[in-house]
């Protein structure tokens, strides 16, 4: 039997909400001083599982404070889980905000290289891909200038080039395919699009029905951190269509 | 299990170290030559302050200027490597948030990078030794004890790494650490023999103890022990800040890596 591409078993994810906020020494002493640390449990997910077969393309659904987020962090590997595990065949790229990794001062084309390693990819891997990257960001003559004076548009296109020059296994996507102008926005479309036919693993989030059934294959849908729907993208989206109607 | 991790991201470290060295210098007119003029500059000021104004010029010292260098260029390396560390974690903020990488990084990086333009800065010693040499007064000793350089400097880097880790996990959790740990770092330039003589340090048995107990102290001599006075390290001040260093360097591991997941909640 194949191996899912990703794999959730039982995760749950809890946060102790007072203990977030305290964030220097004094505060923390007078607290504990006056007896007044005791923390309020918040679950953002609870026993979720579910798997995504390779090539498969899964939307996540749910109204705000559901857990996408935190589903899609805990997936992307920067949250380790209260409980549960997750597993996952191959790279992941995720397009959370783009452009999060770049450092400011830094030019273009230093960022390219930057952002690369922090995907782990060696400096020799995005040479390569260094012209292809350059080309669909449509960034050419800006590309030695320091980010800090891109605008958010630019830096997204950035980012959204290196993000998917890459040809990552699992692709994690939280509502950017609304990334620029809307020229930028028919080719990045495309160009993932054309990634879905290259057999690419993909994750997607967003309150968009409509983008869910033309992008996805299968669907969850989250309400106070549980799945309460799953299956195929259509009937999915028909049940949270609903659920918007009665709220 | 961690060395796998290490070599899979070590694009990722070099990237960071290469950032942080080009970022330090790229808007300053003079770039990298500040890492001469600062050490070379404050230099002055202090053997300017105290030679003439205190009197200052013990011949145990062999060569004050050459002596106080040594001790200001170990101990700026030692201040400015773990408050970047420090603050490692929450400048990284953006990307640990977003992107699954180990955190570890960001520290090891920034003690890195520091340790390189420190070694940069060491050609300071060299043209003040070779100033010395050529108008022959108090040259300092060279023999082929200075081969022994990289061991304080090791001692030292350990020490960095070690500190910059706990601190950067402190620093997580409470924000208002970095005016402590800065307040801190003033009291250890005064304590560390870095312009007096060891033995200058009057007071109780317990402030002498305490000086002791400093690793700086025992650093900064060793070093001035290879490149001042030509002599063979002392084993009681290598085997004392070798240890302190890597006892450091297990506890910050370790604390570092226990915590680590808890970033994310608080930056």
């Amino acid at each position: 039997m194949n191996q899912p591409a990703i794999l959730v078993q039982d995760v749950s994810m809890m946060f102790n909400i007072n203990s977030e906020k305290i964030d220097n020494l004094k505060e923390y002493v007078i607290r504990l001083l006056k007896r007044k640390l005791h923390y309020t449990e918040f679950w953002a997910l609870r026993d979720v599982s579910f798997q995504v077969q390779k090539g498969e393309r899964l939307g996540v659904l749910g109204f705000n404070g559901a857990g996408k987020s935190t589903l899609l962090k805990v997936i992307a590997g920067v949250m380790k889980p209260s409980a549960g595990r997750v597993e996952i065949q191959g790279v992941v790229a995720p397009l959370l905000e783009l452009g999060a990794g770049f450092d400011m001062n830094y030019s273009g084309r230093e960022n390219i290289f930057l952002y690369g390693a922090t995907m782990g990819f060696s400096r020799a891997y995005i040479r390569e891909r260094y012209d292809e990257i350059l080309a669909f960001s449509e960034l050419k003559d800006f590309i030695d200038a320091p980010v800090k004076n891109y605008s958010s548009g630019m830096r997204a296109r950035l980012g959204f080039s290196i993000a998917t020059a890459v040809e990552p296994d699992v692709l994690i996507v939280d509502e950017v395919l609304s990334v620029g102008d809307a020229k930028f926005r028919a080719k990045s479309e495309a160009k993932i699009k054309g990634m879905f036919d290259r057999g690419v693993t993909v994750l997607f989030v967003s309150h968009n029905t409509s983008q869910v059934r033309s992008l996805c294959t299968t669907a969850i849908l989250l309400d106070k951190g549980k799945i309460i729907a799953s299956g195929e993208a259509n009937e999915v989206c028909d049940v949270y269509d609903k659920m918007v109607k009665i709220k | 299990m961690f060395i796998k991790e290490l070599r899979a991201y070590r694009h990722l470290l070099r990237e960071i170290v290469i950032k942080n060295i080009k970022i330090q210098y790229r808007d300053s007119a003079l770039g990298i030559l500040w890492t001469f003029l600062q050490p070379l500059l404050t230099t002055l000021v202090l053997v300017f302050i105290f030679q003439n104004i205190f009197g200052r010029n013990n011949p145990a010292m062999i060569n004050y200027p050459i002596y106080l260098l040594c001790g200001r260029l170990l101990y700026e390396f030692y201040s400015q490597s773990t408050k970047r560390a420090m603050r490692s974690i929450a400048n990284a903020a953006s990307v640990i948030k977003k992107v699954k990488v180990p955190k570890y990084i960001y520290p090891l990086a920034n003690v890195i990078s520091n340790f390189i333009t420190f070694l940069i800065s060491l050609l300071v010693l060299v043209g003040f030794t070779l100033f010395y040499f050529i108008i022959g007064k108090n040259p300092p000793v060279i023999n082929w004890h200075i081969l022994l350089t990289p061991i304080p400097l090791l001692v030292l880097f350990l020490l960095c790494l070690g500190v910059g880790l706990i601190l950067s996990v402190l620093s997580v959790f409470f924000k208002d650490i970095e005016y402590l740990y800065d307040v801190f770092c003033v009291l250890l330039f005064y304590f560390t023999p870095i312009f007096y003589l060891p033995g200058d340090l009057k007071g109780t048995t317990a402030l002498k103890m305490a000086q002791m107990a400093n690793p700086l102290y025992g650093i900064v001599e060793m070093f001035r022990d290879c490149v001042l006075r030509g002599v063979m390290l002392n084993p009681r001040h290598l085997l004392y800040s070798l240890g302190f260093s890597l006892a450091l360097l297990l506890i910050g591991g370790l604390v570092f890596w226990k915590k680590q997941d808890k970033f994310i909640l608080h930056i």
